[in-house]
């Protein structure tokens, strides 16, 4: 075993460990900081690829972002974790469809490599986000293109449906109350005067 | 070197982490000099500026000054609030220095001087500048306390909507040098000041470094710390040594933004007229290898720091939100077109 391999386990026993931590730990700030760690060493693993573009950019969108926005909405909600482990059970076959799914898929992919011969594609040596940068926006610009109006059109959608329209504030417009004239707001009433005695 | 090579071979293969460590300890201590003077520096530069004088009591000319507050923070109690979640309140200053400390290892001083010269060196430093939030909204969170929690709040959103304004500035520079690593985007600014990134990146210069100011939350962007708001913000639990890890955390990051902005815009190492790099006097170099240069041009940008922080009253919440989403990105937006566009065109070469 040289140097890189035990550095993969390593990083596979930690990413492991945290990924069970996400889904066992009872506060959900705590469940949020495990991920965090779950892409951070997902980010590392990636770098033993020598797809440092990658890695540096997962930690930057995932880490520095979306984390960050998702601790946010879990300290400010209060969220009752135990009423939502109430159900836990009712979820389990679900649950275990899906990850069994999830499982067999990577297996095929695995195994399929392997039976096909060299397993992993020659690593681009140096200039990783060069070649990355020639595939996507000259050999697959088309796709990229497409993912992005899907992305635009998920903005905007999100926008729409949370969209209440302007608040009306009951603010003074000086214009309007230069322009009113004595005519607008007063009204003489010609009536005719009583007389006493009648 | 060759002084250096019977240890290398007796160590044998634990060589590389003796001498990448002396290299991590050159560089570190430096910097945490560098930010005591620069507590004291900017305490005497507001204070020149207010017409006051500054630290002047603690050795000649206040020069010890930051010493003394360091064994001041080193012998004061911690305390903890009741109610705080011990456990990430105490690792919440350690994550806001990790990452600011980290940071420096791909800064390019000279020519040759850089810890680890890799390739995405700019994403690298973006990337773990922006890790450095979790430190702040988890001081605030484990603290228990609602001015702690409402400066992390504060923080959170200000730091992330700054940061896509910062990204697109550096989108700008990397256009220009076709490049991430630093020290290839300093050898692409090379013939003299007049080759400086910061004059066809002018925009994304000024938008670099206003959104630096918010990101270290620094005045008049200080919303997470806002004194007369809400005391200190999210270090207000924190007393003694937690309090000045957060403290060297933000000078760091403030020295590193300096650093960014001189390596990116101000053509880091290089001289601003390149004759200036042959002048030699008896053989040897007068103006050195070029660290003189980054360092001049670092300490012009921290000066800038301070000088905005005396001037500038501090921002409201709503006008921060709204300068950075409906001024910088869009500016950079379109910056980075008009780039693009420019780069076509037969005035390219003065892009680049």
């Amino acid at each position: 075993m040289n140097f890189q391999t035990f550095i993969f386990y390593v990083f596979a026993a930690i990413l492991i460990f945290a990924a069970l931590r996400v889904v066992t730990t009872r506060n959900p700030v705590h469940a949020a900081l495990w991920l965090v760690l779950c892409f951070f060493t997902a980010a590392g693993i990636w770098l033993l690829l020598q797809a440092e573009f990658l890695a540096i950019v997962l930690v930057l969108v995932y880490v520095g972002a979306v984390m960050v926005l998702f601790l946010f909405v879990v300290m400010m909600l209060d969220v009752n974790f135990d009423s939502l482990r109430s159900k836990f059970r009712s979820y389990v076959p679900v649950g275990a469809t899906v990850g069994a799914l999830v499982l067999l898929e990577m297996a095929l992919v695995v195994i399929g490599s392997s039976v096909a011969g060299d397993a992993a594609p020659p690593a681009p040596v140096g200039r990783n986000t060069k070649a990355l940068g020639r595939l996507i926006y000259v050999d697959y610009v088309y796709a990229f293109e497409i993912a992005a109006v899907v992305l635009l059109v998920a903005i905007i959608a999100a926008i729409a449906l949370t969209h209440r329209g302007r608040r009306e504030s009951k603010y003074q417009d000086p214009g309007r109350q230069v322009k009113v004239r004595r005519q607008d707001r007063v009204r003489l009433l010609d009536l005719p005067a009583e007389t006493k005695g009648e | 070197m060759e002084v250096l090579a019977p240890v290398a071979n007796w160590l044998g293969p634990l060589w590389v982490v003796v001498w990448t460590l002396v290299k991590i300890v050159a560089i570190a201590i430096p910097l945490i000099l560098t930010v005591a003077y620069l507590t004291l520096a900017e305490r005497k530069v507001i204070g020149y500026m207010q017409v006051r004088i500054g630290p002047n009591r603690v050795g000649p000319f206040g020069l010890l000054q930051p010493f003394a507050d360091v064994a001041k923070l080193l012998f004061k109690e911690i305390i903890v609030p009741s109610g705080a979640n011990r456990y990430l309140f105490f690792v919440a200053p350690l994550l806001a220095i990790g990452p600011a400390l980290a940071a420096w290892a791909v800064i390019p001083f000279t020519d040759t001087l850089v810890l680890s010269n890799i390739d995405a060196g700019l994403l690298y430093v973006l990337a773990l500048t922006s890790v450095g939030v979790y430190g702040i909204i988890l001081a605030g969170w484990a603290s228990n306390s609602k001015y702690a929690f409402l400066g992390a709040m504060r923080s959170a959103a200000q730091i992330i909507s700054y940061e896509i304004a910062m990204g697109f500035a550096l989108v700008g520079v990397l256009m220009c040098a076709s490049s991430l690593n630093l020290s290839e985007i300093v050898r692409g600014q090379e013939g003299g000041a007049a080759y400086w990134y910061v004059w066809p990146l002018l925009p994304l210069f000024i938008v670099y470094f206003v959104a630096g100011l918010a990101e270290t939350n620094r005045h008049p962007f200080d919303m997470a710390e806002g004194e007369s708001e809400i005391v200190a913000g999210f270090h207000v639990e924190y007393s003694g040594v937690a309090f000045a890890v957060f403290f060297l955390a933000e000078y760091m990051n403030m020295i590193l933004i300096a650093a960014m902005t001189a390596i990116m815009f101000l053509g880091g190492w290089l001289a601003p007229w390149p004759l200036l790099n042959e002048a030699r006097v008896f053989g040897i170099a007068l103006f050195g290898d070029g660290f003189l240069w980054i360092a001049l041009k670092m300490s012009f940008v921290l000066l800038c720091f301070l000088w905005v922080r005396a001037t500038f009253p501090r921002y409201r919440y709503d006008q921060i939100m709204r300068l950075g989403w409906k001024v910088f990105i869009p500016v950079t937006l379109v910056w980075i077109v008009f780039l693009g566009a420019m780069m076509q065109t037969r005035w390219a070469s003065f892009f680049h």
